[in-house]
C-alpha cells in the first residue's frame, strides 16, 4: 500500500506531537480505576460487618471517623480517602470522554452490517455501563452517606439506615441497587483485565489466568455487595 | 452456485456512497472471493457498467493488499484467511453477502472497496525500522538470538499490514499493527538501540493519524488473517511505559 510521499513529511516525526497519546490516557484510566477498585474491595468487606449485628457495623463506621484521633481531627482519613476517590473519578471520566470522542472520530462511518464477533458483553458495555455506575454512585451518596434520600437517614446509625433502605416495601430501591452492582461487576470484569493489559502485565501465557482473576474479583464483589440488601429483604438482617 | 451480493459503491472520496445489489449466477465453490468479484466485473464491463474497484496483488495471502469487510468481518468469516484465500465453498448457494470497505477515519475510501492505507506507511516511516549500514549480509548466527525470542519476533513479523485490525476495532485503533511492529523489532538484538525512541515516535504517529485508543476488546486479534496475538499490545504498552519513564 504505497501512497507514501504526499502527506509523509507533514505528520511523521517527534516534532509532530499534537495530542496526548491514547496509551498515556489509558494509563490514567488504569491507575484511577485501580484506586477505585481497591476502595470498592475495602467497602465490600466493611459492609459485611452488618452480619455481626447493629453494634458491630455502627462501631466500625464510628471508628472510620476517629482514626488518628486525637493527633488528627475527626474524619481526617475519611476526607483524604474522599478527595483521592474524587480525583480518581474525575481523571477516569475525563480520560474516558476523550478516548470515546477519539474512537467515534476514528470510525466516522459505521458498518451497514457488523455482528458482534469477539468482544465480551462486559467489554462492549464499558462506556454506558460506566455512566450507569456513575449515576448510581450519585444516588448512593445521597442515600447512605448524606442520608438525604434515606427513609431513616440518621448519621451514625448505619444498620438502621440500611434496614430501612432495603425494606421489602421499597423493592424498587433494592432492584436498582442490584442492577447497579451487577453493572459494577461487568465494569470490573473487563476493567481489571484491561488495566493489567494496559500496564503490560499480560502475556500470551498469563492472559487467560488474568482474565479469570478479573472474573473472580468481579463475582466476589457482586456477591459481597448483594448479600446485604438480600439479607435485609429476607429478614436475615433486621 | 448463485450468490446475491450487496456491494458498497462510491464514486470517489467525496461521494456519499451506498450499497448496491448484484446477482452472480455462475459462481463456483472453488473460486476465491476475489475471483467472484472478477467474474462480476467482467459481466459489468460487458454490460457497459463501471466495474467494482477493489485492492488486490499477490493473491496468495502474503502481501496485505486485499481488504474489504465481508458479512461484517474483515477478510470474511474464515479464520486466519485473507480475502484472496477465502473460497466460495464457505458460503452457501443463494446466500446474500454484504461487502463493505474497511471503515476508519484514517483509511479514507478512494473508490468502492479501495481505501487509502497510507497511514500505515507513515507509522512505519516514523520508526518501524532499524538503522543499519548496508553492505554484505552478516553471517548467519553471528548474532545469537534465543529461540523463544526468535519465535515471538517471527510471530509478530507475520503481520502483513493489511489493516484488518483497524477495520475490526470498535475504536478504529491500529494498536495490534503497532504492537506487532514493536514486538517484532523489540525482541531482536538489532532492534535494541532504537527501542525506546521507536515506540514513542510510532505511538505518536499512530495517534496523529487519527486512529483511536485500545480498549482491549480483542476484536483485532480475531480478525487478523495472520493471527497476531493480543499480547503484542501489552508489549507495546510495557515498552511505552519503559521509554517514557526512563528517558532523560
Amino acid at each position: 500500500m504505497v501512497t507514501l510521499g504526499e502527506r509523509a513529511g507533514r505528520r511523521a516525526g517527534p516534532a509532530g506531537a499534537k495530542r496526548t497519546p491514547s496509551v498515556l490516557l489509558k494509563y490514567v484510566m488504569a491507575v484511577s480505576g485501580a484506586i477505585m477498585l481497591l476502595y470498592l474491595i475495602a467497602h465490600m468487606i466493611g459492609n459485611l460487618k452488618i452480619f455481626f449485628g447493629a453494634e458491630s457495623i455502627d462501631k466500625y463506621a464510628h471508628w472510620l471517623r476517629t482514626i488518628g484521633e486525637p493527633a488528627l481531627p475527626e474524619e481526617t482519613l475519611l476526607w483524604i480517602i474522599r478527595v483521592v476517590l474524587a480525583l480518581a473519578l474525575v481523571a477516569h471520566i475525563a480520560s474516558a470522554v476523550i478516548l470515546t470522542r477519539r474512537a467515534h472520530k476514528a470510525r466516522p462511518v459505521k458498518y451497514a452490517y457488523r455482528p458482534p464477533v469477539k468482544g465480551s458483553y462486559a467489554a462492549r458495555t464499558m462506556r454506558w455501563g460506566g455512566v450507569i455506575v456513575f449515576l448510581f454512585v450519585v444516588y448512593h451518596l445521597l442515600d447512605l452517606t448524606t442520608g438525604t434520600l434515606n427513609p431513616h437517614g440518621v448519621q451514625g446509625e448505619v444498620h438502621a439506615n440500611v434496614v430501612a433502605d432495603f425494606a421489602p416495601g421499597r423493592w424498587y430501591v433494592t432492584l436498582f441497587y442490584a442492577l447497579a452492582v451487577i453493572a459494577v461487576g461487568f465494569h470490573v470484569r473487563h476493567g481489571l483485565w484491561s488495566g493489567l493489559q494496559t500496564f503490560g502485565r499480560s502475556s500470551a501465557a498469563t492472559q487467560h489466568t488474568l482474565q479469570a482473576v478479573a472474573l473472580v474479583v468481579a463475582v466476589v464483589l457482586v456477591v459481597g455487595f448483594l448479600s446485604v440488601p438480600f439479607a435485609v429483604l429476607t429478614g436475615l438482617v433486621a | 452456485m448463485r450468490l446475491n451480493l450487496r456491494i458498497w459503491r462510491q464514486d470517489g472520496p467525496n461521494d456519499k456512497g451506498k450499497l448496491i445489489g448484484y446477482r452472480v449466477d455462475d459462481a463456483d465453490e472453488d473460486m476465491s472471493f476475489l475471483e467472484l468479484l472478477d467474474v462480476l466485473n467482467e459481466k459489468l464491463i460487458l454490460d457497459g457498467d463501471e466495474p467494482v474497484a477493489f485492492d488486490h496483488d499477490c493473491r496468495e495471502g502474503i502481501c496485505g493488499a486485499c481488504s474489504m469487510v465481508i458479512n461484517g468481518q474483515p477478510h470474511g468469516p474464515q479464520k486466519a484467511t485473507t480475502t484472496c484465500q477465502l473460497h466460495l465453498r464457505h458460503f452457501h448457494d443463494g446466500e446474500t453477502i454484504t461487502i463493505e470497505p474497511f471503515r476508519a477515519g484514517a483509511f479514507p475510501v478512494v473508490r468502492d472497496l479501495v481505501v487509502d492505507r497510507g497511514a500505515f506507511d507513515r507509522i512505519i516511516a516514523s520508526g518501524g525500522y532499524i538503522s543499519a549500514p548496508t553492505g554484505a549480509a552478516p553471517d548467519a548466527h553471528a548474532v545469537p538470538v534465543p529461540k523463544p525470542q526468535a519465535d515471538r519476533a517471527f510471530t509478530a513479523a507475520a503481520c502483513i499490514g493489511c489493516g484488518a485490525c483497524v477495520a475490526a476495532c470498535p475504536n478504529g485503533s491500529a494498536s495490534l499493527f503497532l504492537g506487532a511492529k514493536i514486538t517484532h523489532l523489540g525482541e531482536l538484538p538489532q532492534g535494541q538501540p532504537e527501542r525506546d525512541s521507536r515506540v514513542v515516535r510510532m505511538v505518536q504517529a499512530h495517534d496523529d493519524e487519527g486512529f483511536g485508543g485500545c480498549t482491549n476488546t480483542g476484536e483485532c486479534a480475531v480478525a487478523c488473517p495472520k493471527e497476531i496475538p493480543l499480547d503484542v499490545i501489552s508489549q507495546l504498552n510495557r515498552d511505552y511505559l519503559h521509554a517514557t519513564t526512563t528517558r532523560r
